[in-house]
């Protein structure tokens, strides 16, 4: 059986079930998604964007499906101590897909504010979510956004009412947790509205000593003047392959920071999609990717400046070491008319040991002249002379190899604007290069496996 | 004053592809039309030995389980490929005549053309191959390269004069099954030029084909190979014209370079098939598969190319470093006017240790055309030691241009450090501003800049094509700034 097979049969036998335990808006997209994942199937390594991942070689496996929403018992404070110093957020937990409604924070957001289950929001604001769900993540883009869009049931909804602000970061911590191999269909509708302000910072973890897939489809929007920081983390284990795909649309003279961190994964595969609609719209991308082992990880990103006067920040680092595996297709798409674009795009990795593989792609595609787009790459190992240097003042070899590659990820980190996150972040990225476990500090109690 | 500058536009307009004439040159044409028959036709006019056939036949059979390639950045018109005439001989007047004798109106194309054929070469010291629509018209300066050793002919006579070194090359870098229109021109191939630099020598002159599109109907299918052995140099220069006409003329050739030990090539194109008019009406589609494989240590290859003409550019000289410490580098500028499109770079391809390349890649686009630049750089997981340094600047004159870059890298080794860079801009005002204030006017600003962008590329090309790039750069620019 092929791999696109078992979902078609999947969900012609489930619809009911699966459309029984979710919400009508949700509901209302799925044919139409079947019927482009039917036609179209799983993109093959011959299709530009899916060059680095072979998309039905992960989705082949026979994973469970826990359509019917059984209870998954977990108290996600017993498995997640995530006391990152000075960062005081308001923390949510999602267990698998769904939110878990018992676990919430003490303090109160600001009024409106609202940060509750997608399946939850879309009954109780309806004409909200309706205006906004699938907009931006056509299934008949991309397979991934047809099997989520097809399959999943529930989610994240955050939602800051125009004007708001919300001081507190809003931290999200997605926990995969099962007894038997699992996939996971997640979804995440963010809307901030205009000039509102929020931090979110999602952290992904696996608990099981399972094989986990997950598809999230996230889909943000970003109103005039807002402000948005969002902040992925992923530090889940070897057996857990992601493929998540993000869509942020931008209004006028809005700004956001959007920043993926993968520290410990199986196969991950992230693409961010920003379109930036309004004029004076600014983004900065930052990525950053440590990793061996057998890790896969492959980023590809498109900001598309539709509008004119709008910035564009990139930056990715890659450290690889082991038999990893990185890959990294950057975007930028300047469409006619978009002019005094301004975009800047840089990838830059570390080949650590023999194995490991680097594909890098920056890609500019510009219809408008009065533009200033640049992009650098590089693939390279640590500088001699620098080690050197090191080495002649009586740091031994293996340390000044860290400082230099913990140098190296700094640019990323220093980037962050969250202060006390960023503190967490260098703090997290030494411990992975020593060798240490990639779990989050917090999480000893609950990762006490071998791995 | 508005009204003088539209006509000094349109004076340029309507001068601009100089080489648009055509020729009434009497020309021995095949049918249209591509079948096993006419590949066999093509092999028994040129009286080819079997292997040869052979080895079109293959190719054929090979093709026609292919599709088009279309992920190049390209609008690209469907080609009808029944309905083109795979061989135009413009030297046959008459079958049965005797000894090949030059037409006096070939000669008179390639004067126009301001090709030297004849005692002109003596002065330039070129030796020149000719090669106009399918056949290989002339070749200079033969007998003084051969007291060196040196093969410098047409693919056609080296068939029958040299048929060992050809069958050990042909295809060993570019093998016709390496894409859709490699396999179509090593089906159908006519003519195109042949080299081969014996150990050693030092060619005393710059070899230099020209190439000719004259017959209506007709695509060019040339392919020129190039063997360099040991501790050999030479510099080739390759440059291409073709009349106007307002359907769209096929060209798809095929070169292959083979460099040995400590051997040098430098290998340089100026392209100039005519483009379209300026509503994208007509032009050639370059359509071009060029490799150079490094095979022995410390050689060197050295591509540099400035397409200014045809109205589709895909075309993508590579090198292949398999030597130890071999080197290789890629020189280009890419202009683009009118409707124009260009998807056009390198691929450098790492399996030698301490193995070297740079690439250089200027675009430029004006008017409504579309300018990719794509690049692979890849290193293998022998390549020890790699090193490669890419830059590729686009430059855009108007809004409704385009400007793109697509760069690869796939490193598959520690030790490998690659590098690339690319930027995106218009002309600085500043500079125009600069340029208006000593009283160079907007038009002539813009080429003094542009000519000063392309620098780094043209330095690279022998003189007399220098010479004649700066010109042509400055022709397909005229009328695009206003």
């Amino acid at each position: 059986m092929n791999a696109e097979q078992q979902y078609i049969d999947l969900y012609s036998q489930q619809r009911e079930l699966i459309a029984r335990r979710s919400a009508p808006i949700m509901n209302a997209l799925r044919d139409e998604a079947f019927e482009c994942f039917r036609q179209a199937g799983f993109p093959s390594r011959k299709v530009e964007r899916y060059r680095y991942t072979d998309v039905a070689a992960a989705f082949a496996p026979d994973y469970g499906l826990n359509l019917s929403r059984l209870h998954i018992p977990v108290n996600p404070y017993d498995v997640f101590h995530c006391d990152v110093p000075n960062l005081s957020t308001s923390l949510y937990f999602v267990v698998n897909d769904q939110f878990h409604e018992q676990a919430q924070p003490k303090a109160s957001l600001p009024e409106g504010v609202q940060v509750m289950s997608l399946l939850r929001a879309a009954q109780e604001f309806p004409e909200l979510v309706g205006k906004y769900y699938g907009t931006q993540a056509r299934a008949r883009k991309d397979a991934v956004n047809a099997l989520n869009t097809m399959l999943a049931q529930d989610g994240l909804f955050v939602y800051v009412p125009r004007g708001r602000a919300v001081e507190r970061p809003i931290q999200v911590v997605n926990i995969l947790r099962a007894d038997v191999d699992l996939m996971v269909n997640r979804r995440l509708l963010v809307i901030l509205e205009q000039g509102a302000q929020a931090k979110l910072l999602f952290c992904d973890h696996a608990i099981d000593d399972r094989k986990f897939l997950a598809t999230q489809v996230s889909e943000v929007f970003v109103g005039e003047n807002a402000h948005l920081e969002l902040y992925e983390l992923e530090e889940t284990h070897a057996q857990t392959s992601r493929f998540s795909n993000m869509y942020v649309s931008q209004q006028a003279y809005s700004s956001a920071v959007i920043d993926s961190i993968t520290l410990q994964n199986g196969l991950s595969r992230n693409r961010t999609d920003v379109s930036l609609c309004g004029e004076y719209s600014e983004v900065t991308l930052y990525g950053g990717v440590i990793a061996d082992g057998q890790q896969r990880v492959d980023n590809n990103t498109l900001i598309d400046h539709r509008a004119a006067c709008c910035q564009s920040r990139e930056l990715y680092k890659y450290v690889l070491d082991g038999q990893a595996v990185g890959a990294f297709a950057g975007r930028v798409l300047v469409r006619e008319g978009a002019q005094k674009s301004v975009s800047q795009e840089t990838n830059a990795n570390l080949c650590a040991s023999r194995q490991a593989r680097m594909y890098s792609q920056p890609m500019l595609e510009i219809y408008a002249d009065d533009v200033k787009c640049s992009h650098g790459s590089t693939v390279g190992q640590l500088d001699e002379a620098a080690l050197f240097y090191m080495r002649q003042r009586g740091i031994p070899e293996a340390e000044a190899r860290l400082l230099l590659k913990f140098a190296f990820m700094g640019q990323v980190l220093d980037g962050i604007p969250m202060s006390s996150l960023r503190d967490r972040l260098h703090y997290l990225v030494e411990k992975r290069f020593r060798g240490g476990l990639g779990k989050c500090g917090g999480c000893q109690n609950a990762l006490n496996c071998e791995r | 004053m508005m009204e003088e500058k539209n006509s000094f536009v349109r004076q340029v307009a309507e001068k601009k592809y100089e080489y648009g004439f055509t020729t009434d040159v009497q020309t021995e044409i095949i049918e249209k039309g591509l079948s096993e028959e006419v590949v066999r036709l093509i092999s028994a006019k040129k009286g080819e030995p079997d292997w040869l056939l052979q080895f079109r036949l293959n190719a054929f059979r090979y093709w026609q389980t292919l599709e088009p390639p279309t992920w190049g950045h390209l609008q690209m018109p469907e080609i009808d490929f029944q309905d083109i005439s795979y061989y135009a001989d413009p030297t046959r007047k008459k079958a049965e005549e005797g000894p090949k004798e030059i037409d006096p109106e070939l000669m008179k194309t390639f004067d126009k053309l301001g090709i030297p054929l004849e005692e002109r070469m003596a002065l330039s010291g070129t030796a020149v191959d000719a090669v106009m629509d399918s056949v290989s018209v002339k070749t200079t300066f033969r007998e003084k390269l051969q007291e060196q050793g040196i093969i410098f002919c047409s693919i056609s006579e080296a068939v029958r004069e040299h048929p060992d070194l050809v069958r050990q090359y042909l295809g060993s870098v570019v093998p016709y099954k390496d894409n859709f229109y490699a396999a179509l021109n090593s089906a159908v191939f006519s003519d195109g030029s042949f080299v081969y630099i014996p150990r050693g020598v030092r060619c005393p002159m710059e070899l230099s084909t020209y190439f000719r599109i004259n017959a209506r109907g007709t695509g060019q299918f040339e392919r020129t190979l190039i063997v360099c052995d040991d501790n050999a140099y030479v510099s080739y220069l390759e440059g291409c014209t073709a009349p106007m006409r307002d359907e769209n003329q096929l060209h798809a050739a095929i070169v292959e370079i083979v460099v040995m030990e400590n051997a040098e090539v430098k290998y340089s194109t100026v392209q100039n098939w005519y483009p379209g008019d300026a509503q994208g009406k007509g032009g050639v589609l370059n359509l071009v598969t060029k490799r150079g494989h490094l095979r022995g240590a410390n050689s060197r290859l050295s591509w540099t190319q400035v397409e200014t003409g045809s109205a589709i550019t895909w075309k993508y000289p590579s090198c292949v470093l398999s030597g130890e410490g071999s080197q290789a580098e890629f020189y280009s500028v890419a202009v683009t006017n009118n409707f124009q499109q260009a998807d056009t770079g390198t691929k450098m391809i790492h399996i030698g240790r301490n193995t070297r390349s740079t690439i250089i890649s200027k675009g430029i686009s004006a008017g409504h055309s579309q300018n990719s630049y794509r690049g692979l750089v890849r290193v293998a997981s022998t390549a020890e030691g790699a090193r490669n340094y890419s830059s590729c600047d686009s430059l855009l004159l108007g809004s409704s241009c385009g400007a793109h870059t697509f760069p690869y890298m796939d490193v598959h080794n520690e030790t490998a450090v690659v590098e690339h860079e690319a930027t995106t801009s218009k002309i600085s005002e500043d500079q125009l501003f600069y340029c208006n204030q000593r009283g160079i006017s907007t038009e002539d600003a813009v080429g003094l800049i542009v000519n000063g962008y392309a620098r780094d590329v043209i330095n690279k090309l022998p003189m007399e094509f220098a010479v004649e790039a700066q010109k042509l750069l400055g022709v397909s620019l005229e009328g695009s700034v206003g």
